[in-house]
């Protein structure tokens, strides 16, 4: 073994890495790409807050209210900062990747797109990135095209640049595939989508917590990703959009916070970002998403990879032993995240699962919100198990040794 | 094999329904028949009765699941295979009440089925279990579909 990481040093900082599960077995968490667990770094920085600052944002004269505003701004600058935004007004606060697509779905979308326009999707998209792009095609009349996926999961890149056409206004894609672990092919999408002078959309659900992320670098126009799945807090996201669109975009929801002036008969918007923040914000959730980002800084996103590339690596070497688990997805680590998906022949992927759970290791199975990539590979789910910062190759091996439990036991 | 709580989960009588499903295949002349599903785990099922004098003469199911779906759809169609409608019926409430009470049913001819009261301590896969009785209870009634998500 040859880390970079010292995994015992980070592990200490997860007390949840400690518990147990049925019968004394220690917890083995192979489910980050479900949501990841919480340092004792960020669960400080938010009790702080409840504890000595808790007031709403934005609007008091006291000096709760005001500490309470500084920690809320101060952490959209760390994440500004953490994916190398050119300005944190460009970063709103939404409560995950699933609303930050429905807000382009409905504030941009709605604004910009008629019939006969053209989104352009992928096969392997999680539901948050199909279903808001599906209702905008009934409502508006656009029509919505899937890039499809080849046999290991790659995107059929030919068949992409005949969709992308010059009436495609929009390419929204993953990063990462959420249930196969795919890198995909985000530079030679931009590449496309520039030459059409379509705007992309990048959802950065599942890469964003395991590779590192330069907006400007990577030349999109908009960007979605949650918290919970980067060692932050469930119910916090961010939507980055260039300042361009969003200043042509209308509010998507209206109320409290995001207004300058109201009067009986009409009102009018507060600056960006605050027009896209109706209502009082998840404030401790935003100082848990900054602290996340300064956690992972610190440890260093490179490192994370390389310790994720070795992990799995050494996981799919580990599974591709079991005669009877099939992998999906490519076999090569430097094409994909921590994210191993596959079936065992003849068990059903819940069986599977509930027989590891007994052994306490937690992995995910069903169709991981990807119903297309499981009807492309013909299959009705899949176990899948994922693995983080913290994940060892102990951890790996107890997972093969529970797959051959399953085996055992369902015959 | 370690685990009360599994072994009580997976008893051998299931895992032999699993590995040996009884009235697996179709029927060619079938009165009644629906279709049910689990879209979130993937469980399906598709049911057919022959109807005569209100008793069920023949039943069959094809599909694809889960251990707990697959046996609990053999199990069921041993159960129901030659009672009458009613009968039936008082079978599907019999299931529900155990997989909600968690106590074994006392109803007539569920000895193979009570082995299926560990299900009601893992909330995750009851309705795995209770996919073949809501989709008898759609079949009966004359609906084509049924769900247990």
């Amino acid at each position: 073994m040859n880390y970079s990481l010292d995994i015992e040093k980070i592990r200490r900082d997860f007390p949840i890495l400690r518990r147990e599960i049925s019968d004394g077995k220690p917890l083995v968490y192979l489910d980050n790409a479900a949501t990841s667990q919480t340092p004792v770094q960020v669960i400080a920085d938010i009790t702080r807050f409840y504890r000595d600052h808790n007031a709403n944002i934005h609007r008091g004269v006291h000096t709760l209210s005001i500490e309470a505003t500084e920690l809320h701004e101060n952490a959209r600058k760390k994440i500004a900062h953490f994916f190398n935004a050119p300005t944190s007004d460009e970063c709103i606060f939404t409560s995950g990747t699933t609303e930050s697509i429905n807000l382009v779905a409905h504030a941009w979308g709605r604004q910009h797109l008629k019939k006969g326009d053209r989104i352009v999707i992928t096969e392997i998209e999680h539901h948050s990135n199909i279903v808001p792009w599906q209702i905008l095609r009934d409502e508006v009349g656009i029509e919505l095209k899937y890039i499809p996926m080849l046999s290991n999961g790659a995107l059929d890149m030919d068949y992409a640049s005949d969709l992308i056409t010059t009436n495609t206004k929009l390419v929204a894609i993953t990063a990462m595939s959420n249930a196969l672990g795919n890198i995909t092919e985000v530079s030679a999408v931009v590449d496309l989508a520039k030459k059409a002078g379509a705007l992309i959309l990048l959802d950065g659900a599942q890469s964003a917590p395991h590779l590192k992320t330069d907006i400007q670098q990577l030349d999109i126009d908009f960007f979605a990703c949650s918290a919970h799945k980067m060692l932050g807090p469930t119910g916090i996201g961010l939507l980055w959009a260039k300042m361009e669109h969003l200043t042509t975009m209308k509010p998507f929801m209206s109320g409290g916070d995001m207004i300058l002036t109201v009067s009986m008969e009409n009102s009018t918007w507060a600056d960006i970002p605050a027009k896209f923040e109706a209502g009082t914000p998840n404030i401790a959730g935003a100082i848990g998403f900054g602290a996340a980002c300064d956690y992972l800084t610190n440890v260093g996103m490179e490192n994370i990879r390389n310790h994720e590339m070795q992990i799995t690596q050494y996981a799919l070497d580990k599974l591709q032993r079991i005669e009877r688990v099939r992998i999906f997805g490519p076999l090569d680590s430097e094409k994909r995240g921590g994210v191993i998906s596959f079936d065992i022949e003849g068990v059903h992927p819940h069986d599977v699962g509930q027989v590891l759970d007994s052994e306490g290791v937690a992995i995910r199975t069903g169709h991981h919100c990807a119903q297309p990539i499981m009807s492309a590979l013909n299959v009705p789910a899949t176990a899948r198990a994922s693995f983080y910062l913290y994940n060892t190759e102990k951890e790996v091996e107890k997972l093969t040794e529970a797959l051959n439990t399953v085996i055992e036991y369902f015959g | 094999m370690s685990g009360t709580l599994l072994d009580d989960l997976y008893k051998e009588i299931i895992l032999d329904h699993f590995r040996q499903p009884r009235n697996k295949g179709e029927l060619v002349d079938s009165t009644c028949s629906a279709n049910g599903a689990n879209p979130l785990c993937g469980d399906e099922i598709q049911l057919q009765v022959t109807l005569a004098d209100n008793v069920i003469q023949q039943i069959a199911f094809t599909g694809a699941g889960c251990s707990i779906s697959q046996a609990a759809s053999s199990m069921m169609t041993e159960f129901v295979q030659g009672r009458s409608i009613s009968d039936a019926l008082v079978g599907v409430l019999s299931f529900q009440e155990m997989m909600t009470s968690g106590v074994p049913s006392e109803a007539d001819g569920f000895d193979d089925i009570d082995a299926l009261i560990g299900v009601a301590k893992f909330p995750a896969r009851v309705k795995c279990a209770s996919l073949s009785w809501k989709t008898l209870e759609q079949a009966l009634d004359g609906n084509r579909t049924a769900t247990t998500e």
